[in-house]
């Protein structure tokens, strides 16, 4: 068979669920939910203002439908177990105290959190289901002055700092997956970087989720002061369940006088099965704002899981030369759908911003880049690249672009250029003839087509993104 | 809401004393009337809130509530309508003022006798009935927006054109909307039929002017049906006056290894809003949608356009460009959707728009929808100044920065004016760039 035809897709090999006993509230949303989980949580008396305030502006929302590409059975908000905790000893001084059953499930998961065994300079915030097991490397980031912990110790150990940037890049009320967000989050990761010091390694969090019933509503909150500098991944995974469970996060940014966060994301939540059966349902929020000048936000994504992706990580150029950058690489494969892409919103005086995005459609998948580029008027000189290409595998996926490209000062400079190809039976025909692999060939052409996103990412996630893009379309010539 | 309910009881009473004038007319066509009518009731005019009119807001066009023009006035004596005549469409051209048909300005001479160039109310009452029957509303019915129902509603004013199989139509086909302004401030509907069929061609100039600046409203429709093989290049010409209002809609549908052309140029009106739909709908279909605008203060100018590709190997180009100045705003939202069978498709959009002014504001959205694998599909848009670097040529060639910039200006809008086939069309463009142009120099 000459045509380019995708057979199978390798089977979804974190698609184990951890036999653990779990601390769960019971199903439902309500007023006392939120109180309950605050309680579970033992919060200061204005973090539950904050979730009841979420909580009621989230009843007089709607669901955003009728302007994403994405189509999905209505949400039964009532059925989602909003808490679940694996079980385990009130204190976590040390590794050895957590759960030797969730060290194996994230050794399994290729994050061991001994921190002898990790890779070197790479410290981690593990979250499983709704709560935060393990922080790694914490004492060595604190004799640098960085912060990095869960998001419940930093609401206890640093109130000031949480109540000061907590909602202020992403309000309660910015959109109804936030407003949700906001009333019910567990957990996360907070990161603070004090004023002149870079990182000296990589940060990251890994979400894992469990529980069949369960969604996961976790919050990050990055703060980089007048010129310090951090760069953060974070990646995820999920059981496979013929039910769609619901993850809503909110991850908000902020960077002052030049500063600059990398920010960089491998997601692979479980994307139901080739009938599209079951899933995550990846609703994010995700924004930064560039605040002080000359500071900058770099977004970088590798989507290649989730039954349905629904997210634009966001630049908010507000300090004057301040960059914003927004690389991402979207797969879709059998049913998955994907509405993503990027905001960036230029306020300041010769803000800039990149956007480079690359689509692949395989199966009968539908894949969307949406994306706004808004010069206000104040921002003389701004300027804005923007590339959109979608590569299409198979006669029965989309590829989808809509830019919204809304400029107002006339010293701005925007271009967007978007291009929708396929893998071309010439490349395919040079490559083989060359000795290569058709399956080789294959994955060449599309890691070549993803390269300019690829180098942005730092390197093991890089490798690690390669290769998953490798397992994702397997056999895909045939 | 109260206000939107009060809208539709205005035209619906000038609606009912306008369908009672209407006597005489095929059956069908009061039904089509009718049911636009409760189509557009239905629907009521577009706000900000839907997605399709997020940058346009026509509130202050409803408000206004324009009663419909061609309610028993009599004809306007009106003076110098040939300064609107296209040269080329001389003796070929129907001239409509108010929305009503101006036989002494009209002129069929240079059409031959087998093409039926005829005025709509005429067309509707005479043998024409059942081509109108078969294709009127077609395109432009359930498909359509509100402005269109309405249309359909107060349908009367415009013309059928259609050339026989294999019959090739010289001359350029002139069809003059003037308004000539009187006491009271109205709204005009006209309604254009093209029928092109089996490897015809014709070219049509659609002009829509205004002897006087005034505040009124026109709402117009074209349909166009492009037969096997044929050919339809299409001109439309918008220049109405600074204060008035121009909604239209173009619609048009190709058949297998037709070709459609659409060349619009925006000049005047306060807002307006231009819908443009081509359905490429049999394999060698093609078509080239390219376009201009050219607005200044105060003026709003947006362009939606979707372009479908139903079946295989089919092609489809399009170039928008955009010249904006003073407190000025256009929109342009371009779709091109590539439908799971449509193998082989070959299309490009771009939309580039130049702002001369700080006050000016662009909202584009070029977007692309494929379900199919086997395409070439590329769309870029742009928005900015002229290039330094070419500016800096010029200058280090000696000319006045004034005079560098107004030379890039027109270089920029040329690429769009020099593919228009008929001299009268690119000179009256030329004029009205070189009038702005040197109206910055001035200022």
């Amino acid at each position: 068979m000459s045509t380019i035809e995708l057979l199978t897709n390798k089977e979804y090999k974190y698609g184990f669920v951890t036999d653990i006993e779990s601390d769960v509230i019971p199903k439902g949303l309500g007023e006392e939910t939120v109180r309950l989980i605050s309680e579970k949580k033992g919060e200061p008396e204005w973090m539950l203002e904050f979730r009841l305030k979420a909580y009621r502006q989230w009843l007089k929302m709607s669901e955003p439908k009728h302007w994403p590409n994405i189509s999905y059975p209505e949400v039964d908000y009532q059925d989602i177990i909003y808490y679940s905790a694996p079980k385990q000893k009130a204190t976590k001084k040390s590794l050895d105290e957590v759960d030797p059953e969730l060290l194996r499930t994230f050794e399994k998961l290729g994050i061991p959190l001994n921190e002898q065994k990790q890779l070197a300079n790479v410290a981690v915030d593990a979250v499983f289901d709704s709560v935060s097991v393990a922080t790694t490397y914490k004492e060595k980031l604190k004799a640098h002055g960085v912060v990095f912990c869960s998001f419940t110790e930093a609401i206890k150990d640093y109130p000031d700092l949480v109540k000061k940037y907590l909602g202020s890049v992403v309000p309660v009320g910015d959109n109804y997956f936030a407003a949700l967000n906001s009333a019910v989050f567990s957990d996360g990761s907070f990161v603070f970087v004090p004023k002149g010091v870079r990182c000296p390694m990589e940060l990251s969090t890994y979400f894992r989720i469990n529980n069949q019933e369960s969604g996961q509503f976790e919050r990050t909150l990055i703060v980089a002061e007048e010129g310090a500098h951090v760069s953060y991944l974070e990646g995820c995974t999920a059981p496979k369940f013929d039910k769609n469970q619901l993850h809503a996060a909110v991850v908000e940014l902020v960077a002052l006088d030049d500063a600059e966060i990398k920010y960089s994301t491998v997601q692979n939540w479980y994307a139901g099965d080739e009938e599209g059966k079951g899933g995550i349902y990846n609703f994010v929020t995700k924004r930064g704002a560039c605040r002080g000048r000359n500071s900058k936000i770099s977004w970088t994504q590798v989507e290649t899981g989730s039954a349905i992706t629904w997210k634009y990580p966001s630049c908010i150029l507000q300090g004057d030369n301040s960059i914003g950058e927004f690389y991402s690489v979207a797969l879709t494969n059998h049913a998955q759908q994907a509405d993503t892409g990027t905001k960036m919103i230029h306020i300041g005086k010769n803000t800039r911003s990149t956007i480079v995005s690359k689509g692949i459609s395989a199966g009968k998948s539908n894949n969307s880049y949406r994306g706004l580029v808004k010069v206000l008027p104040g921002a003389e000189g701004a300027r804005n690249y923007t590339q959109c290409d979608s590569m299409l595998i198979g006669g029965r996926s989309g590829a989808n672009t809509f830019p919204y490209i809304e400029v107002m000062n006339n010293s701005a400079r925007v271009e967007h250029e978007a291009t929708t190809s396929r893998i071309s039976e010439e490349q395919l025909f040079y490559l083989q003839q060359r000795g290569i692999s058709q399956e080789d060939a294959v994955s060449l052409i599309i890691n070549g087509f993803c390269k300019d996103v690829f180098r942005e990412l730092p390197m093991e996630f890089a490798v690690e993104a390669q290769r998953l893009l490798g397992l994702k379309l397997e056999n895909s010539v045939g | 809401m109260s206000t939107a309910v009060k809208e539709k009881s205005i035209y619906a009473d000038a609606f009912r004393e306008f369908a009672a004038s209407r006597e005489g007319e095929p059956a069908w066509v009061g039904r089509l009337r009718e049911g636009a009518f409760g189509y557009f009731e239905e629907l009521g005019f577009p706000t900000t809130d839907e997605e399709d009119w997020k940058y346009t807001n026509v509130a202050p066009l409803v408000r206004k509530a324009f009663p419909p023009a061609a309610l028993g006035r009599d004809e306007v004596e009106v003076v110098g309508v040939e300064t609107f005549v296209s040269a080329e469409a001389g003796r070929s051209r129907l001239v409509f003022v108010n929305g009503v048909y101006s036989p002494e300005h009209s002129s069929r001479e240079a059409l031959p006798p087998e093409v039926t160039v005829e005025e709509l109310g005429a067309a509707l009452a005479g043998e024409h009935g059942e081509v109108l029957w078969n294709h009127l509303g077609r395109l432009s019915g359930e498909r359509g927006n509100a402005f269109e129902a309405l249309n359909a509603a107060f349908l009367g004013g415009g013309a059928l054109l259609r050339v026989p199989k294999g019959v090739v139509v010289e001359a350029p086909v002139q069809l003059l909307f003037l308004t000539a302004p009187g006491e009271t401030e109205a709204a005009t509907f006209p309604r254009v039929l093209v029928v092109a069929e089996r490897d015809s061609r014709l070219d049509l100039i659609e002009t829509h002017a205004s002897t006087a600046d005034a505040e009124y409203l026109t709402d117009a429709v074209v349909e166009v049906f492009v037969g096997e093989g044929a050919r339809v290049t299409h001109y439309k010409v918008q220049d109405e006056a600074g204060s008035a209002y121009h909604v239209a809609a173009t619609r048009a549908e190709v058949s297998k290894d037709g070709t459609y052309d659409l060349t619009t140029v925006t000049l005047g009106a306060r807002l307006s809003r231009h819908e443009i739909e081509v359905v490429l709908t049999s394999p060698g279909a093609a078509c080239h949608v390219d376009g201009l605008y050219l607005v200044g203060d105060g003026q709003h100018a947006d362009t939606h356009s979707l372009i479908e590709h139903r079946e295989p190997d089919c092609a489809s180009r399009q170039t928008y460009k955009g010249i904006l100045d003073g407190k000025s705003r256009a929109v342009f939202n371009g779709r091109v959707y590539v439908h799971e069978g449509a193998r082989g498709t070959d299309a490009q959009q771009s939309n580039k728009n130049l702002l001369l002014s700080t006050d000016a504001r662009v909202d584009t959205k070029p977007q692309l929808e494929i379900y199919n694998d086997d395409v070439k599909c590329a769309h870029g848009a742009t928005v900015g100044q002229l290039e330094e670097e070419e500016l800096f040529y010029l200058l280090s060639r000696g000319l006045h920065p004034d005079l560098a910039r107004n030379l890039l200006t027109y270089g920029f809008a040329e690429e769009i004016v020099e593919k228009i086939r008929f001299g009268s069309i690119r000179a009256q463009l030329d004029e009205a760039i070189l009038n702005r142009l040197h109206a910055r120099l001035e200022a």
